[in-house]
């Protein structure tokens, strides 16, 4: 994974209200949450700026009306921003012509919406052949295509199929296979597995993790599930209100959490889950202990040992090297801390 | 019901004390009575007429105006080339055209080929598969039937007949639907067009048939061209509607999907939105096919022979058996098409495989069945043309069978309908002949007004001063009491079978059924009953528009009742509501919006029957109108059918409007 950015977006606004591009023009782009409020304006996304990395899975995550989804849309501008720059691929896509929009979508970008807007006149092939046809690729070599991607998700046999016979997990599959059809460099995912039943959103984000590691893909996946981000997420944005509050690492978050919003948003994530042994360890204590762990073994595995045995655990890192120790005293304070200051 | 009480009590006397008020002065000053010569003009508007004189005019001399622009694109040349006329009657030949090849194929043959018209044999068998094709063996049955009568019941040349009005609906339902679609499409993408178009499509649905049936005469003529052209007129509005509505509901998520893979605008018309839209489209298509069906008769008024043309004259002379069997095949056809065309909007792909006769089966079905026609038609000419010995005819039987009804009734439906006259009908004429007309404009203002809009207040005002400054505005009245009495009639008579029929849902679904079966009627099959009971009288007049206007009423009761919340509804048993109290207290307020909404569509149907009533003697604007068309007076059609579309729009506005701000408040809608 190279650090090349993908996708740069700069002090995106996006208000909705009267005049909104000379009410932010007369607040010198900086209004404040009174000003908004008391001229009527509804800031869907306020000030964001962020970079997506090329190969990269970015979840953007908040409740509803947090402004994600827009933002979302500012990318791929199906919205256009109030304010703000948006660099896809270092090519400023605010100025770019509907016939280049028209290009990179056809080319470079795939997206996958929250109820699979698929069309409901089409065949399950037709549907994944879809923008194929719009690029006027010939009839059977973009079946083939589409019959590949169908086999890719799993959906083989059902080509000649209409979305209304498949259950919602299948028909989240072939908006997959439809975004996928033209090999996109960039993948969007609209809280993709939201209307699914639990069972299946589990099901889903496996299949979806299992194609991402053939494909390697950058993704911007939009979400409202914690749980998830943190399951698919390489990195989160969180955002609140208009604004995004944090960008991290899922561990990032938890452990230093930039406002008490996020801290409450990561306060029930099953901790054990998601933190390693090398995050919650005592960095002072390196002197060597009979037993051993390893600095990315996540709590959850390592607990029971720990507090089932009355001694320390030495944290060795990648070189064997010793880097810290950790005891029952570390593994509870990580685990029920916080529950302790309410 | 409640609420009411209040909405009365609150702002009454300021909403309908001016108005009684100025009701009140014709006893206090001396010439302000109906029947004094020069009646005051606080009463009666000035200068207007008061029976039956031929051309009047109003103290704003709207109806000359008109005439004079009629007559201005007459002779006014466009560059010097051409007038408006010339325009209008050369588009009138191109439809000619089409005319011409599918009268050609239905009922004329191709003489010049030595070809005949379409075999009954092929129609009947392609509907058969059609019908097996849309929705299985009940529609085929249902188009079978329907044809079978046409050919059975061909004594008098009632399947020429059936052949000529098809003839002409096949070419005016596509014209409409494309026209339609076109302009739904265009309101759609433009915003300013839409803002142009939508008030009026309002005004067009409003506006009575025979008002523009004149301005066709003289723009195009008589004859089935201009009966088309009058047709398409009438019948692309709901198809224009329902493509604005079809593509604006359409999920913001498909059309982003279609954004994102890259589609042109046009690929997003065809290959996205149409598509996606197909079914209210297609009930779009549905709506033209049962408006051009509606129109066949109208159309006769103009000289377009077919069904309609023979009803019309059997109407007339009160051949009532015969006009029966004529109207039983309008209603089959109308049945027919209305259930073809409904299960083709539903219609949903379907998934076949296999070899091509199971993935194309009713392909297959209709290509063999042509060649089996095709030998039968050439080695026997019983399949050719179905002879003239083997057709029947009721119609002696029915005209018996009616004149022993009527005449064993006629001592019970004379003294009712006396007793209606008499009692229920000559006061409420009374009552609305007296209201001054500046107090029927404050009361709707004042109405409008307390609904909180000053704008809505002064739009439904001007309404209402336009039909009293046309001079008009006396037969307005009765028009306005024509529509009440029916208004009352139809409440008295479709909220309790409303209430009866939601109780049910087997009862539901029979009624919505009649109701279904009612509504496809043209409107012009409802006067027969109607003179058959009560001769031509008010009484049968109201008769006839009851029955074809109490549909919505019905409907939209059940409709609000069976849509309580079913919470709600569990909430009121728990609390411990009797059955009674669960649909007074409970039910009923909450369906109330709903009820008006049925109200206003009960009125707008009256108003559209009243018109057509007119053709029993009214002494409405109806009448007005029915004399405009036959002095080809275009401007004074026209500055009627306006009143009467005002006169809809000033009681839709108003009803909306209230029905709206109710459910606002029951938090149905925000």
């Amino acid at each position: 994974m190279d650090n090349q950015i993908k996708i740069s977006c700069s002090n995106i606004w996006k208000l909705y209200g009267k005049s909104p591009e000379k009410f932010l023009r007369e607040n010198k782009n900086k209004p404040t949450t009174e000003q908004l409020k008391s001229n009527n304006y509804i800031p869907a996304v306020r000030d964001a700026s962020i970079d997506v990395k090329t190969g990269e899975i970015l979840v953007i995550m908040g409740l509803s009306g947090s402004g994600k989804s827009t933002l979302l849309r500012c990318m791929s501008k199906l919205i256009q921003p109030t304010d703000g720059k948006v660099f896809f691929e270092g090519k400023d896509l605010l100025k770019a012509t509907d016939k280049e929009l028209i290009e990179i979508r056809r080319h470079k970008m795939g997206m996958v919406f929250q109820h699979f807007a698929l069309l409901p006149h089409r065949t399950v092939l037709q549907n994944v052949a879809f923008p194929l046809e719009v690029q006027g690729i010939d009839l059977v070599k973009r079946e083939d295509r589409a019959k590949e991607v169908i086999k890719l998700v799993g959906l083989e046999g059902r080509e000649k199929y209409y979305p209304r016979e498949l259950s919602g997990g299948q028909q989240q599959r072939v908006g997959l296979a439809r975004s996928l059809a033209v090999e996109p460099d960039v993948w969007f995912l609209d809280e993709p597995f939201s209307a699914l039943d639990p069972l299946i959103r589990k099901e889903m984000q496996n299949e979806f993790l299992r194609l991402q590691n053939m494909l390697k893909k950058t993704i911007v996946f939009i979400t409202h599930d914690f749980d998830e981000a943190i399951r698919l997420a390489d990195r989160i944005a969180i955002m609140y209100e208009g604004l995004i509050v944090q960008v991290g690492t899922p561990e990032e978050l938890i452990t230093k959490p930039a406002t008490d919003y996020v801290a409450e948003f990561t306060k029930d994530i099953p901790r054990s889950k998601l933190l390693n042994a090398e995050s919650i360890m005592n960095e002072n204590d390196k002197k060597p202990h009979e037993n051993i762990v390893n600095f990315s073994d996540k709590i959850e595995k390592i607990a029971a040992n720990v507090l089932k045995s009355e001694s320390t655990f030495s944290v060795i890192d990648k070189n064997n090297e010793i880097i810290g120790s950790l005891s029952k005293k570390e593994i509870i304070k990580a685990l029920f801390a916080e529950d302790k200051n309410e | 019901m409640s609420k009411i009480k209040t909405f009365l009590k609150g702002k009454f006397l300021f909403i309908f004390g001016p108005f009684i008020l100025l009701w009140l002065l014709r006893y206090i000053i001396p010439n302000y009575t109906i029947s004094s010569k020069t009646p005051h003009w606080a009463y009666i508007p000035p200068k207007s007429c008061l029976g039956g004189c031929g051309s009047i005019d109003g103290f704003i001399p709207f109806v000359d105006w008109t005439n004079a622009l009629i007559q201005f694109l007459r002779k006014y040349e466009i560059f010097g080339l051409f007038t408006f006329r010339d325009f209008t009657r050369g588009v009138a030949n191109y439809v000619d055209k089409f005319l011409d090849f599918t009268e050609a194929v239905l009922h004329k043959g191709f003489p010049g080929y030595d070809i005949g018209p379409l075999p009954w044999i092929f129609i009947l068998t392609i509907t058969i598969i059609l019908g097996f094709y849309l929705r299985g063996w009940r529609l085929a049955l249902l188009g079978g039937t329907c044809f079978a009568y046409l050919i059975l019941f061909s004594k008098r040349g009632i399947w020429e007949l059936s052949m000529k009005s098809l003839a002409a609906i096949s070419v005016s339902a596509p014209l409409a639907a494309i026209i339609g679609l076109c302009l739904g499409i265009l309101a759609v993408k433009r915003k300013r067009f839409a803002n142009f178009l939508w008030p009026m499509l309002n005004i067009l649905q409003s506006l009575p048939h025979f008002s523009y049936l004149i301005l066709v005469v003289i723009f195009v003529g008589i004859g089935t061209k201009a009966g088309v052209i009058a047709t398409v007129i009438f019948a692309f509005p709901p198809m224009a509607r329902l493509t604005i509505l079809g593509l604006q509901n359409i999920s913001q998520e498909i059309k982003e999907a279609g954004i994102m893979a890259g589609c042109t605008k046009w690929q997003m018309l065809f290959k996205v939105e149409i598509p996606a839209a197909r079914s209210p489209i297609m009930l779009g298509v549905n709506q033209v096919i049962m408006q051009c069906l509606a129109m066949i008769v109208i159309a006769a008024f103009i000289g377009q022979p077919g069904l309609g043309h023979d009803l019309l004259i059997r109407l007339q002379g009160l051949r009532l058996g015969e006009a029966f069997e004529i109207g039983v095949a309008v209603v089959l056809i109308a049945i027919t098409l209305d259930r073809y065309s409904q299960a083709l909007a539903l219609k949903e792909p379907e998934r076949r495989e296999g070899n091509f006769l199971k993935r194309y089966p009713y392909l297959c079905a209709t290509f063999f069945s042509i060649i089996i026609c095709t030998v039968l038609v050439f080695t026997f000419p019983f399949f050719n043309e179905y002879p003239k010995e083997l057709t029947v005819s009721a119609s002696v039987y029915l005209d018996n069978g009616i004149k022993s009804f009527t005449r064993s009734l006629f001592v019970p439906l004379g003294i009712f309908r006396d007793w209606m006259l008499i009692y229920f009908l000559m006061p409420l004429k009374a009552i609305f002949q007296s209201m001054p007309w500046t107090g029927v404009i404050l009361l709707v203002g004042a109405i409008g007004w307390k609904l909180g809009r000053w704008r809505l207040a002064l739009t439904v005002m001007l309404f209402v001063f336009f039909i009293a400054s046309t001079g008009y505005w006396v037969r307005a009245m009765i028009t306005v009491y024509m529509v009440f009495a029916s208004l009352v009639i139809c409440a008295l008579i479709g909220i309790p079978l409303g209430i009866w029929a939601s109780k049910k849902e087997s009862r539901t679904k029979i009624v919505l059924n009649i109701c279904d079966i009612f509504q496809t009627f043209p409107s012009f099959i409802y006067l027969l009953p109607a003179i058959m009971l009560f001769q031509i009288s008010d009484v049968s007049a109201i008769f006839a528009i009851v029955i074809y206007s109490s549909i919505p009423m019905i409907r939209y009761t059940v409709f609000g009742l069976r849509n309580v919340p079913q919470q709600i509804i569990e909430a009121s048993i728990t609390s411990g509501c009797t059955e009674k109290q669960l649909l007074w207290k409970v039910k009923m307020p909450l369906a109330f919006p709903e009820i008006i909404l049925g109200a206003n569509q009960t009125l707008m149907f009256s108003l559209f029957m009243v018109m057509i009533a007119g053709f029993i003697g009214t002494v409405d604007l109806s009448q007005e109108i029915f004399r405009a068309l036959s002095f080809s007076d275009g401007g004074k059609g026209l500055i009627i059918g306006l009143c009467v579309a005002f006169i809809g729009l000033t009681a839709d506005r108003l009803l909306v409007e209230w029905s709206d701000q109710m459910k606002i408040k029951l938090g149905f809608k925000n």
